[in-house]
């Protein structure tokens, strides 16, 4: 039994949390590119950027004494997400729509894309140095231990708060994703443009309002994004560049342009990879003397050095057996 | 006064023109029908009015105000609405949802002319909440011209809308468009049942390599032995 | 243009003479050596990006691949590995590999046998699986095996040219599994999948320390020429002997360069050019005309993949240490792609002079941007409002900002790059008319 909460502690959590912040980097990009058609490759470093906006606030607000039931980190995250979505805004203005503006090719954007990665990166390296921080330098990390003795296990589940409330506000921002998306005016134009965006502008919706409503819902998703794995993890500079292929393999499976796919492509992404590292051997545990000894104590499929190879392949088993994802995206 | 008032108009995507001066004028009450040969410019006349492309020179006059190379955001308040000819949907919206995207620009109330639209094209009040890609062709017609109903125009331009339907709804797609015409919206379109749409029409127009080459009403242009020689086939 | 591209080389020179003058000439004749070896990688991703269309992504394994390739011929051989078990096992590892790859193939046969659907899927996956299997089980025990006792496998104490010259083999041959997968997809997702590639070699070559020695690094690289330390035992002043030493290998790498460059630009003008050229700008028109789209492309991304290789192997070679953990896709991949774009994709001219010119701003943003917070720091502190803290590190970050800047400016005012390719389709429209 102890096998098993390990399994469910290494992979359903792990892998929960991991989803969640591949999810929601993975609806900005495939929204991204809906609207716009390029691969945001900067959506990473929004990210990073996300995070260290909600960390300025964090510690502005520990300066100014205001404590809270739950994590600063989480207590200060919607002014983060209005602040990631200006600067959101701004990247775009100075750097994506002069060159829309000139009919610049998709893969123009793409490469624009990288000078702005460069520039993010070395404006964070620039103010906060290269070293790791973290949000719990005051208080640790609150964590739940649930009590399995009824099932005759000794260890409990163990889940930190900040995991809990991560895929709480994440399943909240899912939702309200869906209502704007299915109920409102503009997101029901965001699926209009992103489904034909000529048929769009010629039934007059006005498309440079539904690239900024774009703008600001990645901006703010990629900062929730960005600051939870900070939470999950330390806040480094190169914190998100590191997971932006998972991401977009994740938007990819999904079909880009896609975002529901993109949450399931999150998931996906996110339990392969747990489950990929994690190591079989531990279930066989309770069975050791019965088994022969060349079965080795550690079968994970993958040694965790080479987790980010888990979702390239997914990536690259997607691309040629459905190039358009598991939903059909605006792929064409 | 016209509804629209074309005014020899050049127009192209900035190599040469493809409109060498087209005229055309249009009151609320009429169906323009252009008819013309292949590659005449027809829907390119079209889509100079609907600002697609540039106009070099010329006047268009809507409603009293020069509207050349508006773009669409200005065109549909001001009352233009344009039915393209292809991908004239957005697929994986509900057929209510494409409507409502016909109303994006409106910020009253718009169920009345919902309510309108669904009357018009009983069908579609039926499949309501599928996604437009899953109707047939001639249901999708009528999803497109819904859509460009919605923001309450006073002209409709289609192109070709009887394109790729059968011949059973190529004559329900006309009997709505004289619905639409004679609920008070003006009517200009492009055709390539020629014979069929000038039967019709209150006003015609030949294009010819990007100019009129005749125009009148559709019974005169039916009736011309020219016209008739050169653009219907005898 | 001809008249813009001798311009700008001759800015280029003296912006070189001036930097030999303020920072003087060991300096100077480092900075050149290393440009020059990345203006070779620019030349080849020019090939792939400037030619082909093809979004390379992933130079930075590249880099590495040829890095890797130089350190494991040139290095001196490890004795202790090969008295040791390790040779034997590594062979029982290579046997298991093509016992997986027999299996694959075999897998990938059964359709002429009948067998097809989802029973012929089901038996890929199978054999892959296996295959995987198979060769973990033999390779795991060999690896720990030769990482407890020798350390690595060592080198083949070859010749550096050698070694670089490997480096573009490798390459090549890694360029064309990668090719075969990917080629055939859109821009945007063969920039992803190479990104993904890039990774995975790094994330091989850091950690298969049985062959690499992974983040415990190989040095000393040997060099092709001799160094600093052989001119010192000539009896050649330190200071001058630094200069003599890179001054010979800046020889050695700029003919490399130079002779890439001939190759490439005779190889350009001529029918092939003229075909790549085709391919790249209406991919469908030429697969009507009957070419073969899909090969050519892998023959050019093949071909710009060595030339990367090569340049990795330099690279490594001057550094004269193979670091794994010291390459970072800003430093190795990004950095490449300002240089084909600022100096003009599709002409390799402008490769060239992107690839220096880049190279020179990189190397130079950390100290004028050091001197720059110098100073600031100074009025800041005038005016009390404190200094800037930890200065240098701060400034070394300057550069990818600088970099970030540079391309976004060239995007939005020079989309073409400086010296823009030449359009020759021009020439023969005016010939025919």
């Amino acid at each position: 039994m102890n096998e098993f909460i390990f399994f469910f502690n290494k992979v359903i959590i792990s892998g929960a949390v991991l989803g969640s912040i591949y999810a929601l980097g993975a609806i900005g990009i495939t929204l991204i590119f809906g609207i716009l058609r390029f691969a945001h490759f900067a959506h990473g470093d929004m990210m990073t950027l996300g995070a260290f906006v909600t960390f300025i606030l964090v510690a502005a607000a520990t300066a100014i004494g205001l404590t809270g039931p739950l994590p600063m980190g989480f207590m200060v995250l919607p002014i983060a997400m209005v602040i990631a979505a200006g600067l959101a805004l701004g990247i775009d203005k100075g750097f994506y729509a002069p060159l829309r503006a000139r009919g610049a090719k998709p893969v123009t954007l793409l490469i624009a894309s990288i000078g702005v990665t460069l520039m993010i990166q070395g404006l964070i390296r620039l103010f906060f140095g290269v070293k790791s921080r973290t949000f719990f330098a005051e208080a640790p990390k609150e964590i739940y231990r649930i009590d399995m003795s009824f099932f005759g296990a000794t260890r409990p589940i163990s889940v930190t708060q900040p995991q809990i409330l991560m895929i709480l506000v994440t399943i909240v921002a899912v939702l309200a994703l869906h209502f704007f998306l299915t109920k409102s005016k503009f997101g029901k134009a965001m699926r209009a443009m992103a489904d034909n965006a000529d048929l769009a502008q010629v039934s007059g919706i006005n498309t440079k309002l539904v690239i900024r409503v774009t703008w600001v819902i990645a901006g703010a998703l990629a900062c929730m994004a960005g600051t939870m794995l900070a939470l999950d993890v330390t806040l480094k500079p190169d914190l998100a560049f590191n997971i932006v292929l998972p991401i977009f393999a994740a938007a990819i499976v999904g079909g880009l342009g896609h975002a529901y796919g993109a949450i399931a492509g999150g998931f996906l992404v996110g339990f392969a990879e747990t489950l990929a590292v994690f190591n079989w051997a531990v279930l066989l545990r309770p069975f050791r003397e019965n088994l022969p000894s060349w079965i080795s104590n550690d079968l994970s499929l993958v040694p965790t050095e080479y987790k980010l190879t888990v979702a390239f392949v997914i990536l690259v088993i997607v691309l040629l057996v459905r190039p358009t994802g598991i939903f059909k995206g605006a792929s064409s | 006064m016209a509804l629209i008032d074309v005014k020899n108009i050049i127009a192209g995507y900035g190599g040469a023109p493809i409109l060498n001066g087209v005229d055309m004028a249009i009151e609320k009450s009429d169906i323009g029908v252009i008819v013309g040969p292949n590659g005449a410019g027809k829907s390119t006349t079209l889509k100079a009015i609907f600002g697609l492309l540039t106009v070099t020179s010329g006047e268009i006059i809507f409603n009293g105000q020069e509207i050349s190379n508006s773009l669409p955001d200005k065109l549909v308040p001001a009352g233009l609405s344009f039915v393209p000819q292809e991908k004239n949907v957005f697929t994986s919206l509900s057929v209510h949802e494409n409507l409502e995207m016909g109303a994006f620009i409106r910020k009253d109330d718009f169920s009345d002319t919902l309510d309108e639209v669904y009357e018009m094209f009983p069908p579609l009040k039926e499949k309501r909440n599928q996604p437009a890609g899953e109707l047939s062709g001639g249901q999708r017609q009528m999803v497109a011209m819904g859509r460009a109903l919605m923001s309450k125009p006073s002209l409709l331009m289609l192109d070709e809308p009887s394109a790729g339907l059968s011949p059973r709804y190529v004559i329900e797609i006309f009997e709505q468009i004289k619905k639409v015409n004679a609920s008070g919206v003006g009517i200009l379109m492009v055709e390539q049942n020629a014979k069929q749409a000038l039967s019709f029409a209150t006003k015609g127009f030949v294009l010819a390599s990007g100019k009129n080459s005749f125009t009148g009403s559709g019974q005169d242009l039916l009736n011309d032995p020219e016209v008739a020689k050169s653009f219907l086939g005898g | 243009m001809i008249k813009r591209a001798i311009i700008l080389y001759s800015l280029l020179f003296v912006l070189i003479i001036g930097v030999g003058l303020v920072m003087g000439a060991p300096f100077t004749t480092r900075l050149m050596v290393e440009a020059a070896a990345y203006s070779l990688i620019a030349l080849g991703l020019n090939i792939q990006w400037g030619y082909g269309g093809l979004f390379n992504f992933g130079i930075m394994g590249f880099i590495m691949i040829g890095g890797f390739a130089v350190t494991f011929i040139s290095v001196p051989i490890n004795m202790e590995f090969w008295d040791s078990q390790g040779p034997f096992l590594l062979f029982k590892a290579i046997v298991a590999a093509g016992i997986g790859a027999l299996l694959i193939i075999g897998a990938n046969k059964l359709p002429r046998f009948g067998i097809k659907g989802k029973t012929f899927r089901i038996a890929q996956v199978l054999a892959w699986f296996s295959a995987y299997i198979i060769f973990r089980s033999q390779i795991d025990p060999a690896a720990k095996y030769i990482e407890s006792t020798a350390g690595f496998v060592g080198g083949l104490g070859l010749p550096v040219v050698l070694g670089w010259v490997f480096g573009g083999i490798l390459a090549a041959g890694v360029a064309y599994i990668i090719g075969k997968i990917c080629l055939g997809l859109r821009t945007d997702y063969l920039a992803i999948a190479t990104i993904g590639v890039s990774e995975i070699i790094r994330a091989l070559i850091k950690n298969m320390d049985w062959l690499t020695k992974g983040t415990l690094t190989v040095s000393p690289v040997p060099w092709p020429v001799p160094k600093p330390q052989d001119f010192q035992l000539m009896g050649v002043q330190t200071l001058e002997s630094f200069v003599y030493a890179r001054a010979s290998f800046l020889i050695v790498v700029l003919i490399v360069v130079l002779g890439a460059l001939f190759l490439i630009q005779r190889a350009y003008s001529g029918p092939w050019g003229r075909m790549m050229r085709s391919i790249r700008d209406n991919h469908i028109a030429a697969a009507s005309m009957g070419k073969n789209v899909k090969s050519r492309q892998l023959e050019i991304f093949i071909f710009g993949s060595v030339l990367i290789g090569i340049g990795g192997a330099i690279l490594t070679s001057f550094a004269q240490i193979f670091d794994p953990g010291g390459y970072q896709p800003i430093n190795h991949t990004f950095v490449i792609w300002v240089m084909v774009i600022v100096g003009g994709a599709g002409n390799n001219f402008g490769a060239v002079f992107g690839g220096v010119f880049i190279y020179i701003v990189w190397v130079l943003s950390e100290p004028v941007s050091q001197a720059l917070f110098i100073n600031i720091s100074a009025i800041s502190d005038g005016f009390g409002w404190g200094a800037i803290p930890e200065i240098e590190s701060r400034a070394l970050q300057m550069r990818v900002f600088v970099l970030g800047l540079v391309i976004t400016i060239a995007l939005r005012y020079a989309p073409k790059g400086l010296i823009p390719e030449v359009i020759h389709q021009q020439k023969e429209n005016k010939k025919a008319q």
